[in-house]
């Protein structure tokens, strides 16, 4: 029995290598189906996990309140050159949350500054926050030079500031800014530290481009210097703008209660603001959204799969036939010839698996390139998992098997005196 | 009618073969018995319809007697499943056809040695038996050519061969001069000559005369019986004592 299998094997090879451009051809079907699962479950990883971290970013134990300008038919009625708009999340709520909320480990206020940052000739248009120290633990900022804000820094008032990398590789290109005095807006401020950056939620449209740069300095300081007034320059028209916070940051003990926090949120800003100027971003829930959005793309992408492999693996099964067919009369002569009907089955089952693996091989292999040239050339993030390539090709295999059974019964029960008088 | 002095290779006894053609059964072969000798060169001859492909179908073990039994070597093939049947083929029968059927993906000596890869125990000296053959029809400079390159003598002689490797008790040849031109057609029946020289056992199947009369022994068939039987010492000396 030595070396039988090692035979059937390289007959098979031989017999396909007869019509190379057919088995070509048939091999296309399950290699496109194999790559196509392999490229569609890197793509579908690789933007969930994009999405998923960018809300882990925002910490998923916090709740997330943001003002909101209202839209423009509030403000109707106030003169066309100047007005001043109102809105937005006050010291009030704040207080509510860290007085009168259970569960609610702290809560950190956040103030923008609409002023341009400057060093040198080089300015900038960062998001400029003013907030606490704790500010740093709650969104996860790391720092990777000097340090960020401290108590002592809110306490002193001082002018210091912390870029983000983004920031501060925009204003120092060479050199360090640790030291460095910064302008912002008209004030100097001595530059402490810098923090990596932090990818910003898409939803979160503050702006021109997709900037991280982000520059955060002491809320006394910012209130001291900048009141809750602030001038924003508008296409000829000057718009005053008042509001008191901008984002406060609820960082939630247990994640547990995040649900509640964010409920008890909601009620009492729907009871505050009505003119509806607030959003509440619960990255939780949108982690727990986007993990269930993850699930179902992976069903439709696994059904999409197993639809392309079916496909392929009914071109193999369909050729096969075909291929019966024209050999019957060499299915005839080799059972004559003592064949029985295993070896008739294992010839043409061989065929199938050589068919569908080689398909399956080229397929992981057209699989693994196309999720790097999608990295490369649509600026897409693609995670292959190691499970993905194996299982499409244990898939492939399979597939050539199943469809290679049929075929190969036929050709083993054919009646030998039949196949031999076939022309 | 047996061959006294040896045990015969191939007994049919009372063997019907009923084929269903639309609504009509015909019986190819009617109550047919005979028995063919060790060392015995047949001709079986018969006009088309006469029952002699289905003889040498039942011969060969691939076709079964829908009544009867038939006995290779002294085997009843009556009990046998497919899978032994195709065992008894690949160890007691050689096959030579009209038009060669040889296996095309295959070169000589692999075509040669096909009948050994399907036996259950595989002679450890197959390729060895298959060179030996080779070289015996002559074609041992020809070992890697596939059929295509060959002329259809020349593959004939690649059938003779392969019908040879397994050691037959008996070689079952249907027109394997039909094909051929009469030259090489000769040469064939030489080789033919020769091995019934050895003692083998040969059934031929031929609508020719000019083969029929070259066998030692004539069978004739008619509508699935015997017509006559011509026993003859001419041909091929040696083989009877």
């Amino acid at each position: 029995m030595k070396g039988t299998f090692g035979r059937t094997v390289k007959l098979g090879i031989s017999s396909l290598l007869l019509h190379k451009l057919r088995s070509l051809l048939t091999t296309l079907g399950v290699l496109f189906g194999t790559s196509s699962v392999i490229a569609m479950l890197a793509i579908g990883e690789g933007a969930s996990e994009e999405a998923q971290e960018q809300i882990r970013q925002l910490g998923s134990n916090n709740v997330i309140l943001r003002s909101v300008k209202p839209r423009e038919d509030f403000a109707t009625g106030a003169s066309q050159s100047v007005r001043v708009l109102s809105y937005g999340l006050t010291e009030d709520d704040l207080g509510r949350i860290s007085d009168t909320f259970p569960g609610v480990a702290r809560v950190v206020p956040v103030r923008e500054i609409y002023e341009e940052v400057r060093y040198s000739d080089r300015a900038l248009n960062p998001r400029v926050m003013a907030t606490l120290p704790v500010y740093r633990e709650v969104t996860g900022r790391v720092v990777s030079e000097g340090r960020f804000l401290t108590d002592q820094d809110e306490l002193g008032v001082s002018n210091v500031c912390v870029l983000s990398y983004d920031a501060a590789r925009k204003l120092f290109p060479v050199s360090s800014p640790i030291g460095e005095q910064v302008k912002i807006g008209a004030d100097y401020y001595t530059c402490v530290g810098v923090t990596l950056d932090h990818v910003r939620q898409q939803a979160d449209s503050a702006g021109a481009g997709k900037s991280t740069a982000e520059v955060f300095i002491p809320l006394e300081t910012g209130r001291k210097w900048y009141g809750s007034m602030q001038v924003k320059l508008r296409a000829g028209s000057r718009e005053m703008e008042e509001v008191e916070l901008h984002e406060i940051v609820v960082e939630v003990e247990d994640p547990i209660n995040v649900e509640m926090v964010a409920n008890a949120c909601r009620e009492m800003l729907s009871r505050n603001h009505k003119q509806g100027d607030y959003e509440i971003v619960v990255p939780l829930e949108l982690l727990m959204r986007a993990e269930e959005t993850k699930r179902i793309f992976n069903i439709v992408l696994g059904s999409i799969a197993s639809i392309s492999l079916l496909v392929g693996g009914i071109g193999i099964m369909n050729v096969m036939l075909a291929t019966v067919t024209e050999r019957t009369r060499e299915i005839g002569i080799r059972r004559a010839l003592g064949a029985k009907r295993r070896h008739i089955v294992a010839q043409f089952l061989v065929e199938c698996v050589v068919l569908s693996v080689g398909g399956g091989l080229l397929g992981v292999a057209l699989g693994l390139a196309t999720p790097l040239v999608v990295e490369h050339y649509a600026e897409m993030r693609t995670i292959i998992t190691p499970t993905a390539p194996l299982l499409a090709f244990l898939i492939s295999s399979g597939v050539g098997v199943l469809f290679g059974i049929y075929p190969a019964w036929r050709a083993a029960t054919m009646d030998p005196v039949e196949a031999l008088r076939h022309e | 009618m047996t061959d006294s002095n040896s045990k015969p290779v191939a007994e049919l006894v009372g063997v019907v073969r009923e084929y269903r053609m639309g609504t009509n059964l015909v019986r190819a072969l009617d109550d047919f018995s005979f028995t063919f000798g060790r060392g015995e060169y047949w001709a079986v001859m018969g006009s088309s319809g006469s029952g002699k492909s289905t003889l040498l179908n039942v011969l060969g073990c691939i076709d079964r007697p829908s009544q009867g039994d038939y006995l290779i070597d002294g085997i009843s093939t009556k009990s046998l499943d497919d899978d032994q049947l195709s065992e008894v083929r690949g160890r007691k029968l050689g096959f030579v056809f009209q038009s060669y059927n040889l296996i095309p993906q295959l070169n000589v000596l692999e075509n040669i040695m096909v009948p050994l890869f399907y036996q259950d125990d595989p002679p450890a000296d197959g390729e060895e038996r298959a060179r030996k053959l080779a070289e015996r029809v002559g074609l041992s400079q020809r070992l890697d050519h596939k059929p295509t390159e060959l002329s259809g003598g020349q593959q004939q002689r690649v059938a003779i061969a392969r019908a040879l490797v397994n050691h037959p008790a008996l070689i079952l040849a249907d027109e394997a001069t039909g094909n051929l031109d009469s030259a090489t057609a000769l040469e064939i029946l030489a080789l033919f000559d020769e091995l019934h020289a050895e003692g083998r056992t040969i059934v031929l199947v031929t609508h020719e005369p000019d083969v029929g009369e070259r066998a030692q022994h004539v069978l004739r068939l008619k509508d699935g019986k015997i017509e006559s039987v011509r026993r003859g010492q001419n041909s091929a000396a040696g083989a009877r004592a």
